[in-house]
Formats: C-alpha cells, sequence, structure tokens
C-alpha cells in the first residue's frame, strides 16, 4: 500500500448557522486520483477550498505528510505543494499568457527567476497545446484556452496535490478528451489529484476513488463503479422515487 | 545584473533629464526655483505614492502623516544632530509607521484603508497640536543654512532614487508579484505570493520616501505648526497628481505632476478661494475623462498610430 | 452621569447622519465621501431659513428631505450607475467611487465656500436648559436628539414593515438573487441613495441647531459617520444605533475628561481597535 499523502479528518466549515461541510473523513494516497462527487451544493468545492486554504475549517484537521495545514494561509499551502484550479476560471487580465504561467512558476512550490521560469512555462504552454500563445493577450483567448492556461500556471508551481474544481466542465467531446489524456499524464508523472468533477464519463475512465458527497457529508467512498451503484448515491442524486 | 536593449537608452535618457532638472538653479529666477521646487516635491512624493498604489489599487491618503512626521524629526532634532542624519531618522519613522498601519489595514477592504489612512494625518495632527499645547508650544522655528538650492539639489537627487528604486522592484520578484496581486488577489495567493508582505513592503517605501521629502523641506518652511506640517489637502494633491498621470508606469505620475503644479500655481495666486473646487474638479476629470491618466491617452494614441502605420 | 447624557444626545444626532451613510453603502454599495457635504448642506438650509424666516429647523428639515433626496437621486443615476456598469470587479467599482465621491465632497465644499464664505455659522434656537437628572442640558441638544430618535425609529420600522424596505433589504444582502425576484436593482439603489442622502441632511439640519459648522467640516462628519456604519456592520440599523451613541459618549468623555481637541482622535482609535479586533462590526457575523 501507497503512502497516505492528504487526509482529512473531522473537517468541518459553517457559515453561521449554515453547515457546508459536515466533518468529513477521507485519506488521499499518493499517485492517486481521487473524485470528489455529489449533487450541486453538497460541499464539494468548499471542501476543495478547506484544503487549498481559501477558507478556514471551523472545526478539524487536514494534514499533508502528516503536518497539519488546516488554517494556514493559501500561499503557504501552495508552497508545500498543493495548487488549485477555480471553478470560475481565473485569469491575470492585464498580462500575457506567457506571464500568466510564469506567475506559477515564479512564486510556486518550486521557485524560478528570469530565464528559468520563462523555459518552464514555454515548456508547459506546449504541454497544454498552448505553444505559439504565448504572447497573447488573455482577452483574445477562448473559454478553453483559458482554462488552459490555468492548468499550465498551476502546473508551474510544480504541485504535489493537484486540486481541479470542475476543470473539465464546459468542454465539448473532442476537447474533453484532450483534457481527460492531458490529465492522466499528470498522474504519470507522479502527482496526486484530487478532482471535483460532474462528468461522468471522465470520473469513470480517470478516478481511481471517490468520495461522494451530499450535503456537506460523506456518504460513500470506494471506486466509480462502486459507488457509482451504491443505492445511497443514486438516491442522494436522483432523489427517493427513483431508488 | 543584466540589462536588455531598450534598457541602456531609457537609462541614458532619465540620466540626462535628470541633469538638466539639477540645472535649474542655475537660472537664478525664483519663480522657476518656486515651481521647480514644487514639481520635485510632488514628483517624489507622486512617484513614490504610485510605486505602491499603482499595482495594488489602494489609495493612501497618509502622505501628509508622513510628511509631517517628517518635518517635525527635523523641527525637533535641528539643534542637535546633523541634517543628513535626521533625513535617515524621519524615513526610519516614516517606513516603520507605514509597516504598522499597513499590517493593521492591508488585509481589510480597499475602502477601510482609505479611511483610516484619511484619518490617519488627523490623527496625529490632532496627537501633535495636544502634546505642543501640554508643552505651551504653538509650533518651532527652524533656523538653518539650508537654501533653497541646496534643498532642490536634494529633492532632485531622491527623486533619482526614488526612481531607481521603482526601476528594480519593476524588474524584481517583488515587482512582479505587485502586478498579480493587482490582477487577481486570490490567484496571487494560491500561487504562493505572500500578499500582505509584498503590499507592507511597498506602503512602507511610499511612506519611507514621504517622510524623507517632509524633512527635507522643513528648513523651508522655518516656522513648522501641525496644521501646516500635517495639511490632509497634500495627501490630496498627490493622489490626482498620480492618478492624473497614470500611476501605471513608473513615469507616469511625472506626467500629472508638471501640469498640475503650473495650474495649482496659478489658480492659487489669482483664486485662492477656489482651489477645493479644483481639487474637486480634478478628481472627477480622472474617474469620467481619464480613467488611466494621461498614460493611458499617450499608450492609446501610439497604439492607434502603430496601427493606421500596419495598415499602411 | 452628565457624560452620558451628552453623549447620548450627541450620539442620536451621530445615528441618524450615519444610518443614511449606511443606506448608501448597504443598498447602493457606494461609499459616499461626499456625505458629510449633505450634513453641512442640510445645516446651511436650516440656519438660512432660520435666519431669514425664522423658520424653526424641525419644520425646514420636511422642505429639505425632498429637495435633498432628488438631489442624491441624480447623482446616483447620472452620476454613479455609470460607474456601476463600467466596473468590471468590485474592487475596481471601489475605487471608482470613493475617487467620484471625493470629487464631490471637493466640488461642494467649494461651491459653498464661494456661495456662503468660509464663515462659521451658527444660530440661537431653543438656546434654553432643561433639567434632567440633576443636571441641566441645553434644549436645542436634547430636542435634535428626540428628533433624530423619531426619525430613526421611522426609517427602521419603514426598512422592516413596508415592501420597500423589504426590497432594499434583499438589495442590500443579495443584489444577484434581489434581481431574479424581479426587483429592480438599480432603481432601488438610486432609492436608497437619496434616502440616505435626504436622512443625512435632516440629521445636518437638527445638528446645526446646537453646533457650529462652516463650510468644510463635512469630512469630519464623514469620517465619523464611517467609523460608525463600520463598528455597528454595514446594512445593520441596530449595530449603527449603538455604534453611533457609543461613539457620541466616548467623545464627550474625551473632550471633557482629556482635551476637547482630541475627540476626532479618539473616534478613531476607537476605529483602530474596531478594524483589529473586529472587522465584521460589532454585532456581525465573521463572513467566508
Amino acid at each position: 500500500m501507497s503512502a497516505t499523502v492528504l487526509s482529512l479528518r473531522g473537517a468541518t466549515k459553517r457559515f453561521g448557522g449554515l453547515v457546508a461541510v459536515n466533518g468529513i473523513d477521507f485519506d488521499v494516497t499518493e499517485h492517486e486520483v481521487m473524485g470528489l462527487i455529489g449533487p450541486n451544493g453538497s460541499g464539494k468545492s468548499t471542501t476543495l477550498n478547506l484544503i487549498s486554504g481559501a477558507l478556514k475549517p471551523t472545526a478539524g484537521s487536514i494534514t499533508l505528510h502528516g503536518t497539519e495545514i488546516a488554517g494556514l494561509a493559501p500561499q503557504e499551502i501552495n508552497r508545500k505543494g498543493v495548487a488549485r484550479t477555480f471553478q470560475l476560471v481565473r485569469m491575470l487580465p492585464s498580462m500575457s499568457v506567457l506571464d500568466n504561467v510564469m506567475a506559477g512558476a515564479v512564486f510556486g512550490h518550486r521557485r524560478a527567476w528570469g530565464q528559468a521560469a520563462r523555459d518552464k512555462a514555454m515548456a508547459l504552454l506546449d504541454r497544454v497545446g498552448l505553444s505559439g500563445r504565448a504572447n497573447n493577450r488573455i482577452g483574445e483567448l477562448t473559454y478553453i484556452d483559458t482554462k488552459r492556461v490555468e492548468l499550465a500556471r498551476v502546473l508551474a508551481c510544480d504541485p504535489r496535490i493537484l486540486l481541479l474544481d470542475e476543470w473539465l466542465a464546459g468542454l465539448n467531446p473532442s476537447e474533453l478528451e484532450t483534457g481527460i489524456t492531458l490529465i492522466k499524464s499528470l498522474r504519470d508523472e507522479g502527482r496526486t489529484i484530487i478532482l471535483v468533477e460532474h462528468v461522468m464519463d471522465a470520473i469513470r475512465s480517470l478516478c481511481d476513488r471517490c468520495v461522494v458527497m451530499t450535503s456537506g457529508t460523506k456518504i460513500a467512498e470506494g471506486t466509480p463503479a462502486e459507488v457509482l451503484n451504491d443505492p445511497e448515491v443514486i438516491r442522494a442524486y436522483l432523489g427517493d422515487d427513483d431508488a | 545584473m543584466n540589462l536588455s536593449r531598450d534598457d541602456i537608452p531609457a537609462l541614458a535618457f532619465s540620466a540626462l533629464l535628470l541633469g538638466l532638472a539639477a540645472m535649474l538653479p542655475l537660472t537664478g529666477s525664483s519663480y522657476w526655483m518656486g515651481i521647480g521646487l514644487s514639481i520635485a516635491m510632488f514628483t517624489v512624493l507622486s512617484t513614490s505614492w504610485a510605486l505602491f498604489s499603482g499595482p495594488t489599487h489602494y489609495i493612501s491618503l497618509a502622505t501628509a502623516a508622513f510628511f509631517g512626521l517628517g518635518t517635525y524629526t527635523v523641527g525637533l532634532g535641528f539643534e542637535s544632530l546633523p541634517f543628513w542624519l535626521l533625513i535617515i531618522i524621519a524615513a526610519a519613522i516614516g517606513a516603520a509607521l507605514a509597516g504598522i498601519v499597513g499590517l493593521a489595514t492591508l488585509r481589510l477592504s480597499g475602502v477601510y484603508f482609505v479611511i483610516f489612512t484619511l484619518g490617519l494625518a488627523e490623527l496625529v495632527r490632532q496627537l501633535t497640536t495636544w502634546v505642543q499645547n501640554l508643552t505651551g508650544q504653538r509650533g518651532f522655528y527652524v533656523l538653518t543654512d539650508i537654501g533653497e538650492t541646496e534643498i532642490y539639489l536634494m529633492l532632485v537627487g531622491l527623486a533619482a532614487l526614488v526612481f531607481l528604486t521603482g526601476w528594480l522592484i519593476g524588474r524584481s520578484r517583488l515587482g512582479f508579484a505587485l502586478r498579480i496581486i493587482g490582477d487577481d488577489e486570490e490567484v496571487a495567493r494560491h500561487s504562493g505570493i505572500n500578499t500582505a508582505r509584498a503590499k507592507v513592503l511597498l506602503f512602507m517605501v511610499s511612506g519611507l520616501v514621504a517622510a524623507a521629502t517632509g524633512a527635507i523641506l522643513a528648513p523651508r518652511y522655518v516656522y513648522i505648526e501641525p496644521s501646516l506640517a500635517f495639511s490632509p489637502i497634500l495627501s490630496f494633491q498627490v493622489v490626482i497628481m498620480a492618478l492624473l498621470g497614470g500611476p501605471g508606469r513608473l513615469w507616469g505620475p511625472l506626467v500629472g505632476v508638471i501640469p498640475f503644479t503650473f495650474l495649482w500655481e496659478a489658480i492659487s495666486s489669482s483664486f485662492p478661494n477656489q482651489t477645493t473646487l479644483v481639487l474637486g474638479i480634478a478628481f472627477l476629470v480622472i474617474v469620467y475623462a481619464l480613467p488611466r491618466g494621461f498614460v493611458g491617452l499617450i499608450e492609446d494614441g501610439r497604439h492607434r498610430l502603430r496601427a493606421r502605420e500596419g495598415y499602411a | 452621569m452628565y457624560i452620558i447624557i451628552t453623549g447620548l444626545l450627541l450620539g442620536g444626532s451621530y445615528a441618524l447622519i450615519a444610518m443614511g451613510l449606511n443606506l448608501q453603502y448597504g443598498v447602493a454599495r457606494i461609499m459616499n465621501l461626499a456625505n458629510g457635504e449633505m450634513l453641512v448642506a442640510g445645516g446651511f438650509v436650516a440656519f438660512w431659513l432660520y435666519t431669514t424666516a425664522e423658520l424653526s429647523p424641525f419644520l425646514s428639515i420636511f422642505l429639505l428631505a425632498p429637495v435633498v433626496f432628488a438631489l442624491n437621486w441624480l447623482i446616483y443615476r447620472i452620476m454613479l450607475l455609470p460607474l456601476v456598469r463600467r466596473a468590471k470587479t468590485r474592487g475596481q467599482l471601489e475605487v471608482d467611487s470613493i475617487l467620484a465621491t471625493f470629487g464631490l465632497s471637493f466640488v461642494a465644499v467649494g461651491l459653498m465656500l464661494a456661495v456662503f464664505g468660509g464663515d462659521y455659522f451658527s444660530y440661537s434656537y431653543l438656546a434654553r436648559s432643561v433639567p434632567i437628572a440633576g443636571d441641566t442640558f441645553a434644549l436645542n441638544r436634547v430636542s435634535a436628539f428626540i428628533g433624530a430618535a423619531i426619525l430613526c425609529g421611522l426609517v427602521y420600522l419603514w426598512l422592516n414593515r413596508s415592501r420597500v424596505g423589504l426590497s432594499l433589504r434583499a438589495v442590500a444582502v443579495a443584489p444577484e438573487s434581489a434581481r431574479l425576484v424581479g426587483i429592480d436593482v438599480a432603481q432601488r439603489s438610486a432609492l436608497a441613495f437619496g434616502l440616505g442622502g435626504a436622512i443625512t441632511a435632516m440629521g445636518g439640519a437638527l445638528v446645526s441647531s446646537y453646533l457650529t459648522l462652516d463650510a468644510s467640516t463635512g469630512v469630519i462628519f464623514t469620517l465619523k459617520a464611517l467609523i460608525v456604519v463600520i463598528m455597528g456592520g454595514v446594512g445593520d440599523v441596530r449595530g449603527t444605533i449603538v455604534a453611533a451613541l457609543m461613539l457620541g459618549i466616548l467623545e464627550t468623555f474625551v473632550a471633557t475628561v482629556i482635551d476637547p481637541g482630541l475627540t476626532l482622535a479618539a473616534a478613531y482609535g476607537l476605529f483602530i481597535l474596531i478594524l483589529l479586533f473586529r472587522p465584521q462590526g460589532l454585532f456581525g457575523r465573521a463572513s467566508a
């Protein structure tokens, strides 16, 4: 059995009276792709936000290689090797594509500067299929290309754990296929990936394991085949009548 | 350090301009000397203000607080310590105060920061007045043998330092971090940038420079009192000049300082009661007509010119 | 005891002024830095009507309110709405509205200086004393407090009981969702902005019956109102009232015990403490 990289124990987030994430426990092992799935509003993105440090957990612990990271600032968590994309793509609109990617290379987990950072950014642009667009402005890109830039920026941080928040949402079938191949290649080079996703095809073909959430709690955990046949999961997605 | 092909002419040109500026006292005209002093002072203040506010979009109205602390440092110490040392002490005080204020407020939203800095000058002024009342003073005489020419040359030197600092920051990781923060602070934080530290550092630079400027100008005032040293209008003038020029470029504020100084001199000598109105109109012009300052106009113009050449 | 009552009397006016600003910031999302000038303008009008027509400030507020409402409504529609529409982010709107309302504030001060000159203005209205709890207080302060309390109460009831009040609160909490249930957010924002201005100007008229004002004092009141709003919590009427009364008492305490020149410094000190320890306001919940 391979080593546990990240584990959540009783992770909880309350917004006033609303409990968005309620005592979630799970472990992520090295080199695995873990899917975080569930209906809208079930707390998946909030969980991701707790891991990346965008939100501070109200209670519970989150450990990275045994070190507590719950409550650290996002930049500290990022520097420890956890990087993320955003549900709504976030770009640096005043900068060129290359500078957007260099942002990750210069300040992320492994830091580079000058020519080294530029080379790294160029290589990653190549990898996500944007070679030749380095000097474009962000405003000139299509939606899918902004997603590519964001992924390249996140990869430039050289993360050990990659958090993808619905990165495959809104892609057409052929783009989706490219996207899935890309994520697979990331796993193959030894990165650990947590993805929040709705696209079932992607979940089936990518995830080693899934955690299913509904109303802030974990209701199932296992391989995609296991959890997608779990009656409770079906009920959570489709309601009682169809179960 | 590696300089790119464009850097060398730009540096040479800047050095030439500074050299020319330094020759102003040779004209011997007191009108030009007065204008020159104002321009040098506001260039230093607006440029250092824009180093912080340009990328971060935080509007600081604390210039008067730092400036006043600088003049008071000299006012209190000119009899016992050498002038150059007082400038350094003033700069250190300015940087320290900016650091404290920055740590307390820069994690909050922009509105709070504006109010905080606006109040800061007023707070320091009231406290100074109160302390002076307790000791039975109204103000100080600053009697030195430092004349306008020396003050002017020191300001030009300080301006050179500010431009050099700005240029170096622009090429550094810190400068890159600030540009990222200006675009999207959330992305910056999630890319591993300690945004609070970057912002506080730059705010300290602007506080340091403003305090040093206040110290350098102290001998010119001869008599300093709180309402003069901590005049809130100064903070507003600095903001207007920097925004009018365009805080997105290092040389942007300078483009605003020169015309506004002339305008200000003209208005305050012919219609001294209308200066507030001028400030107000300037703010409205910036928001509604020149959101990117003169720099924006110049760059759009260049863009259009280049586009036309491209089609020709 | 004397300090507490004087402080409460002062705080009553602060509450009214800050309530105006809070409506503007909470609903219309514009931090109106020209708010203090509305106050001074209200004071000016009350002064002018009293000295020329012997009209009591308590009556002139009824003349004042519709005019100032219309003025602020127009300001929002003509000057601020374009900024709201052009802003791509909340931050950009913040910067633009700060600069624009600073501009308005300076223009207003400049115009008032040009029209009325830079003199202080004050008039003597109800300058008798009334005994309360063993001390005597100026009747104009007491009556201004009662006026402010009535107006605050009316605004509070209106916001909480009427349909329009409900829609304003909806816009304050969630402008996007308010739009989905059919509320015209731009129109409601203009309404709130106008109303906020009118409330502040009425506060100015009441204050002018016992405080000396001049054309450039507006900014001091803006600063105090901002402190109250932040302390009480944006969009929180009860918080605003409590914070305003606290500020009134603190200022009176500092002015009587230490030095009248330090009132703003004291208010500002309070503001720093709030920012450091409760940036969400006295009664606000920690937000995400």
